[in-house]
């Protein structure tokens, strides 16, 4: 699957969603849940000192390697190739998937599993392979869900967050569940159908929550248990990161891992902290013989030097996600990407560009509430309005009607004369609008406005011919009032 | 034998540019202004740190006991009964012997890990009910059992039976992370080998990704036991 999700134009995909009751609902509790759960092992977490501290640490410790990122990504692949992996450095999507395919292909691999991981749904990795005859198994419970379902991830820690247990159920049927609806049994039913797959699997792919420089490791944080059987039991191991996503040593990752644990899901650690440096020893039974790490571009770069690096240092926790009233009320999907919430909505039109992710960062109240959450600092809500401004700038391609529009009022409200007739004029021709004094059906731009609310119908007094009669009358009035008192 | 490298001096070179460095340019040993990690439960005692792990225990659903050297084989023998018993499988990690199982291992006639014989190990660990670690060292403040893996120190035995034991020195008991990962760079800095699995875990595997309930026991183990000897 793409980074892109759907073919809908994002404010179709809003105006479905917030019709989609259930969806909602799940999304505004689950929100609730996971945010109490933030407070509760930050803020709330008295034993941890000051938080906003552990937030700086992050920040300065994401901002150093972003700034020598070159140097450190040097230092990952030298260390990683010394222990006999194989790294591959991908500007693009295609030739990661190209690499892949070419490892599956030399290998004769037809069983792929896979853990839970964003980049390789962002270089549609899945997709690729079955092209190439392999069966590819995602293995985190949600994303298996997905897999079954035919659907797309809405949420960047729990990707399934809009399905409820009766979908799940009926989509697991599919597989011939004859089980409840019970989230138990329907778990158990997944570790069932997985555990031989896990066995017998050819290749297993993982993604990478952080790679250490200093000694070329890969850090997994999971709670299933399913990373670590897909990087246990296939022979060949590879691991794909996003070029931004390492550290340069583990006093650095103890608190990047920290912060990512805590506010992603509010656990001290997840119950899983995988850390894997690849082993020229080859006599362990229990682990891979080949191990390769694909490192991928694919757009990040285009924030490098910008005023947009800081979307870079991102962990991954989806605490402003957790967060945003706007994707309360719209969930996933609507943004389009992957890559949904104010991050989303920050990194899509950096990795995809203006063209088709340029609406995103509107899908924003601006009211900060991400930057507040954000463990690492990310001034997310400037970063939107920055997006906005490029945007219309020229920055994106905004629709010709649009831009007629803007460049109408621009010239409408930077002469007087024009401004004048205009303000004289509006009330006359929206009149056949006006029913008791407000229009409730607008057409065009204005009907999004009127969908949600009334729009008072323009006065025929405009204020500058009010001012001028109300000041008139008071100082009538005054006058008369001093000349009496005196 | 070195790995591969591949496309790496065009990659590196756009992302330098982009920086204004010149390509893996040296970065300066960073100083740090915010290290909140290094003071965290600097002043704790043993006791203190034993009771915070125990208290940490709770939330993940797992189960500890206490005892001593001296009473360590017992306790262990009353553990594996509680369990149920059944096949079991061990590390092949010489404090087994040090520290007076054998007896034990050999009542239950639990299997050893030994990569020697090949795929019937990973056989073993997946019929068993119980899987037989001893932790390399305790994070106290989230009850992390620290396991360095390796071709003996199997990963197996902690992941694939119904239920993990994992025998933990009350010495290696630690405030955090952070002293975890201290050691692992005061490791690589000497100049020994780095474990090329490093395992840290927090309790039996588990999922909320249905309607956000809490379901324990996914992939890995369904319940997970700390027996702690305290004078070790």
């Amino acid at each position: 699957m793409p980074m892109k999700v759907g073919n809908r134009p994002f404010f179709e995909g809003v105006d479905k969603a917030i019709h989609d009751t259930f969806m909602v609902n799940a999304v505004s509790s689950a929100q609730d849940g996971l945010r109490d759960r933030k407070l509760n092992a930050t803020i709330g977490d008295k034993a941890l000192g000051d938080w906003e501290e552990w937030r700086s640490a992050g920040e300065e410790i994401r901002a150093h390697t972003l700034n020598h990122l070159d140097y450190y990504l040097k230092q990952l692949s030298d260390n990683f190739a010394a222990r006999g992996g194989h790294v591959f450095f991908a500007e693009t999507a295609e030739e990661a998937q190209a690499y892949i395919k070419k490892v599956c292909k030399e290998k004769n691999a037809k069983h792929v599993v896979k853990a839970k991981s964003m980049v390789t749904e962002e270089i549609s990795l899945n997709e690729a392979l079955e092209e190439e005859g392999c069966e590819v198994l995602e293995t985190d419970l949600a994303e298996f869900i997905l897999q079954v379902d035919h659907d797309h991830p809405s949420h960047i820690v729990v990707p399934s967050v809009h399905k409820n247990r009766t979908q799940i159920r009926d989509a697991f049927k599919k597989l011939g569940y004859k089980g409840s609806d019970d989230p138990k049994e329907l778990a158990g039913f997944a570790r069932k159908t997985l555990r031989e797959k896990f066995l017998k699997a050819d290749v297993g792919i993982t993604g990478c929550n952080f790679a250490v420089a200093d000694t070329g490791s890969i850090c997994l944080v999971t709670n299933e248990g399913n990373a670590n059987m897909v990087t246990t039991f296939p022979e060949t191991q590879i691991t794909v990161m996003g070029m931004e996503r390492l550290v340069p040593t583990w006093n650095e990752l103890d608190v990047v891992v920290s912060l990512l644990c805590r506010s992603s899901v509010g656990q001290k650690l997840t119950t899983y902290v995988t850390d894997i440096t690849p082993d020229s020893n080859q006599e362990a039974v229990d682990s891979p013989k080949d191990y390769h790490l694909v490192i991928v571009d694919a757009g990040r770069s285009n924030a490098l030097g910008t005023e947009f690096q800081p979307a870079l240092h991102c962990i991954r926790c989806a605490a402003c996600i957790n967060v945003c009233p706007v994707y309360r009320h719209i969930g996933g999907h609507a943004y389009g990407s992957i890559y949904p919430g104010p991050i989303g909505a920050v990194l899509s039109p950096i990795l995809g560009g203006y063209d088709e992710y340029g609406k995103l960062p509107y899908a924003s109240s601006l009211c900060a509430a991400c930057t507040e959450a954000c463990p690492v600092k990310i001034p997310l809500h400037k970063l939107l309005i920055r997006h906005r401004q490029k945007y219309v700038e020229g920055g994106g391609h905004p629709p010709a009607l649009e831009k007629a529009a803007m460049k109408g009022f621009s010239i409408g409200a930077s002469s007087p004369m024009l401004f004048k007739a205009g303000v004289k004029v509006a009330p006359i021709v929206l009149k056949p609008l006006v029913h008791d004094g407000s229009i409730q059906k607008g057409p065009g731009p204005m009907k999004p406005w009127t969908h949600g609310r009334d729009l008072p119908a323009p006065s025929s007094e405009n204020f500058r011919t009010w001012f001028k009669h109300h000041h008139k009358a008071e100082i009538h009035a005054q006058g008369k009032g001093t000349g009496e008192s005196l | 034998m070195n790995g591969t490298i591949e496309n790496r001096d065009a990659f590196l070179k756009k992302i330098a540019s982009k920086l204004h460095r010149s390509p893996g340019e040296p970065s300066d040993q960073p100083v740090w202004a915010h290290t909140p990690q290094r003071s965290v439960y600097q002043d704790y005692t043993d006791e203190q740190l034993m009771e915070m792990m125990k208290k940490a225990c709770e939330p993940i659903h797992t189960k500890v006991y206490e005892t001593t050297a001296d009473e360590l084989a017992d306790q262990l023998d009353q553990v594996i009964a509680e369990y149920g018993s059944g096949q079991i499988v061990a590390t092949n990690d010489p404090r087994f012997q040090t520290f007076g199982l054998n007896t034990v291992l050999d009542k239950y006639e639990v299997f050893t890990w030994d990569y020697e014989k090949g795929q019937i190990n990973i056989d073993k660990a997946t019929s068993a009910n119980i899987g037989l670690s001893i932790c390399d060292i305790m994070l106290a403040e989230s009850a992390t059992a620290g396991l360095f893996n390796d071709k003996d120190k199997a990963r197996s035995v902690s992941l694939l039976p119904e239920t993990s034991i994992v025998i933990v020195p009350k010495s290696s008991i630690v405030p955090r992370l952070t002293q975890a990962m201290q050691l692992i760079e005061d490791t690589v800095k000497k100049g020994k080998p780095l474990s090329s699995y490093i395992n840290f875990i927090s309790g039996p595997s588990n999922s909320a990704d249905i309607e956000m309930r809490l379901v324990v026991g996914v992939h890995g183990p369904v319940k997970v036991a700390y027996l702690v000897v305290t004078d070790l």
